[in-house]
């Protein structure tokens, strides 16, 4: 248990990291470092988002799955790590 | 026209009111007054004639047939659930208003007919009787003035298959069978005899044991996630390193001839071993971008604790591993066969296996002073194939002048003294005629890659020992090589035939087994730390010194110098200690004593392979190898020859 804590820990104080959010299978955030409003919102989305794109990469292959997803934007990075009931969210700014 | 269609109705409604009138059927008996009047009686019964008067049923108490006494007598001719309302009733009067309401529309269509039946009342009556009574739909506004609706404007606003329920994915399908296959699978296995029920136990122990750990706190179900993510957050940190440890090829190594460079890539420390020395390097010959590092001092007079820590490329800021030991470790080797054993040896004697598969910071196995440790650091280990019992066996060498066999029998480290270096004609004259052997310091050893028995010995004196495992008293060959301490000895990957030593003397050496003298020397200006071949030539080795340099060696392009001398190291102060080839990816790493590990790039001219000719294939594998390496002895070997003859 505190091996993960303690990596969750090095992840967030990590150069760059805005922030951190674990979330259920449900799409509620269970653990976050990020303001509520924000952690709702990025929770919601990306869940949903995460969903999809599992479900686009699973249709295409059954025995395949999605193990990560990166979206690259102009401000940030969004990397989700799925899970298998959990969602790791962090938003990273690599340019800094 | 409309006189026409009055006159019209009129005539209907007359044979309407004609109809009234009784109508005697033509077969009608003709009585008399007197029959008429004739009275006859009738008694009513309460009783159903059609009920059935024999019912029996079987009595389980008595085990006979019982008849039952009572029937039920009703019987229903007909039934009909009416619409009719009563009249005072709330709903009887909205729609008695409605229909006052109604009846004015329809007076006015119906014309003079209709008025002459005097009475509101009456006429809502005979409304009532005349046709059934208006449908529902009637109180609803009209749609338009036809009352007309289109049947497809009807259609739902959400039909039902739009609903995502509805919508099964490939993948569902697929899910839904394995799970099937898997219930048919558990069912198969609980058909199977009760031999393996003591087992099944086990192992449902473990699962609750487990399940019991996960539901404590769920954080720990993202371990996985956690890692992937902290080697993500690294990647985009160090993007450019990453892509320099890729594709980066040092463009100037053109314009100057032979020289190549290293290019610093990762540099890898940890809070808790800043005051360590880097003592043992190692990669893990399974996964190829993980290195073991072992930890400890050099110095005499500063020992204290020791690590081992093992670091991957895909995250520098943080070990994968972390153990600790109360003694420093100065050696440590990856087992090839099982890539989670590392062989670990003390500066207090002791030797040790660390597994990767346990979390514990303990070693899983350890040697103590009843089984046999050695009496000084140990200073180097190395696996062994498995013995005839496919025990687990590695050797041990020390500065106490044993070489240790350590076998994995039962979860015990047990030894067996494989050879003693003890140096001849040094007995020493102990106090009353007392012979007391002095040993040789081993520092170093290499086992032969293809000749199981045979292996070298360095020693703190400077002499290198050719032993056989066979022999445990006599040595096959001694080499004077060194003035000082031999800190690495080790066998060429390819020609079997050679080796390469280093001491502190400030002299790499590289020689023939079967020839006493060395077929190179190089002074290095400064004690040298450690040796290595390169996997990928037989002809490039690298060698690391005290003053804080690195020097790549390629006897095919220079033999006489370095194609490469760098100072590797931040500070000048640090002696560099270690340095390993990676197995596949064209970097070294390098170890220093203040802890840190630097990864460097070899540049294309430290890995220069033969031209390739027009017309001509370019050969590769061993045999050019050997060949290659064969051809820089011979020009050593003859003018030896021949002045010998």
């Amino acid at each position: 248990m505190a091996e993960v804590e303690e990596t969750l820990k090095r992840i967030h104080a990590h150069k760059g990291v805005v922030g951190t959010i674990v979330v259920n299978a449900e799409g509620i955030p269970i653990r976050t470092t990020l303001d509520n409003s924000t952690t709702v919102q990025y929770a919601g989305l990306l869940h949903q988002l995460t969903m999809k794109a599992r479900s686009t990469v699973r249709d295409i292959d059954p025995q395949n799955d999605l193990t990560f997803l990166r979206i690259r934007s102009k401000k940030h990075e969004i990397m989700v790590a799925p899970d298998k009931e959990y969602l790791l969210i962090v938003i990273q700014n690599p340019c800094e | 026209e409309n006189s026409n269609l009055s006159t019209e109705v009129g005539e209907g409604l007359d044979e309407w009111g004609a109809a009234k009138t009784l109508i005697k059927p033509p077969d009608q008996l003709e009585l008399t007054e007197a029959e008429l009047k004739e009275e006859f009686t009738r008694i009513l019964t309460a009783n159903n004639p059609h009920a059935p008067q024999n019912i029996v049923r079987y009595s389980f108490k008595e085990r006979t047939y019982k008849p039952i006494s009572y029937v039920d007598q009703m019987a229903i001719h007909f039934s009909m659930d009416g619409n009719m309302i009563l009249k005072d009733s709330d709903e009887g009067r909205r729609q008695n208003a409605r229909l006052s309401i109604e009846e004015v529309i329809s007076e006015e269509a119906a014309g003079e007919e209709e008025a002459e039946e005097a009475g509101a009342a009456e006429a809502a009556e005979a409304v009532e009787a005349e046709e059934p009574p208006p449908p529902r739909p009637r109180e609803r506004k009209l749609a338009n003035q036809f009352n007309f609706i289109e049947r497809a404007s009807k259609t739902l606003n959400n039909p039902l298959s739009c609903k995502p329920c509805l919508i099964v994915l490939q993948w569902e399908i697929y899910d839904a069978y394995v799970e099937e296959l898997e219930k048919m699978e558990k069912s198969k296995e609980k058909e199977k005899p009760r031999a393996h029920i003591a087992k099944k136990e086990e192992k449902r122990k473990d699962r609750k044991s487990t399940s019991l750990e996960s539901q404590s706190d769920d954080i720990t179900k993202v371990s996985k996630a956690a890692k992937i993510m902290e080697r993500m957050v690294n990647q985009n940190t160090f993007d450019d390193i990453a892509q320099d440890f890729k594709y980066f090829e040092d463009a100037s190594d053109e314009y100057r001839d032979q020289q190549g460079t290293l290019l610093p890539l990762w540099k890898f420390q940890y809070d808790k071993t800043k005051r360590l020395a880097v003592t043992a390097i190692s990669w893990n010959p399974k996964y190829k971008d993980l290195f073991a590092v072992g930890y400890g001092s050099y110095d005499f007079m500063k020992q204290s604790w020791g690590m081992l820590l093992l670091y991957t490329m895909k995250n520098p800021s943080f070990p994968e591993y972390v153990f600790s030991s109360e003694s420093g470790i100065m050696c440590l080797d990856i087992h090839s066969d099982h890539p989670h054993l590392v062989a670990v040896g003390f500066y207090d004697g002791n030797v040790a296996i660390y597994s990767l598969k346990k979390p514990s910071s303990q070693p899983s196995y350890k040697s103590s002073a009843k089984s046999g440790k050695h009496t000084e650091p140990v200073w180097q280990v190395k696996w062994q194939k498995d013995d005839m019992d496919n025990n687990l066996n590695f050797f041990s060498v020390s500065s106490d002048g044993r070489i240790v066999s350590w076998t994995l029998v039962k979860n015990e480290l047990v030894h067996t003294d494989v050879i003693k270096l003890s140096v001849e004609g040094a007995t020493m004259q102990g106090p009353e005629g007392l012979q007391l052997q002095t040993l040789g310091c081993g520092t170093s050893f290499d086992f032969h890659k293809k000749i199981d028995y045979l292996f070298l010995v360095g020693t703190e004196e400077g002499k290198i020992y050719k032993c056989s495992k066979c022999y445990s008293s006599q040595f096959l060959d001694v080499f004077e090589a060194h003035h000082m301490a031999v800190d690495a000895v080790s066998w060429n990957p390819y020609h079997m035939k050679v080796f390469i030593s280093c001491s502190s003397d400030w002299t790499v050496k590289i020689w023939d087994h079967t020839i006493k003298t060395p077929m190179f020397i190089y002074d290095l200006n400064s004690a040298v730390g450690d040796v290595a071949w390169s996997p990928y030539s037989s002809t490039v080795f690298a060698a690391v010194t005290n003053d804080g340099k690195a020097h790549v060696f390629d006897l095919s392009v220079n033999k006489y110098e370095a194609i490469c001398i760098q100072v590797v190291v931040a500070k000048k102060k640090n002696k560099i200690t270690h340095v390993r080839f990676n197995p596949v990816y064209p970097v070294v790493i390098i170890g220093d004593d203040r802890g840190h590990v630097t990864c460097l790039k070899l540049s294309p001219n430290l890995r220069r392979m033969p031209k390739e000719k027009k017309g001509q294939e370019v050969k590769k594998g061993p045999e050019v190898e050997i060949a290659k390496l064969d051809k820089l002895l011979n020009l050593v070997r003859e003018p030896a020859s021949q002045a010998a003859r």
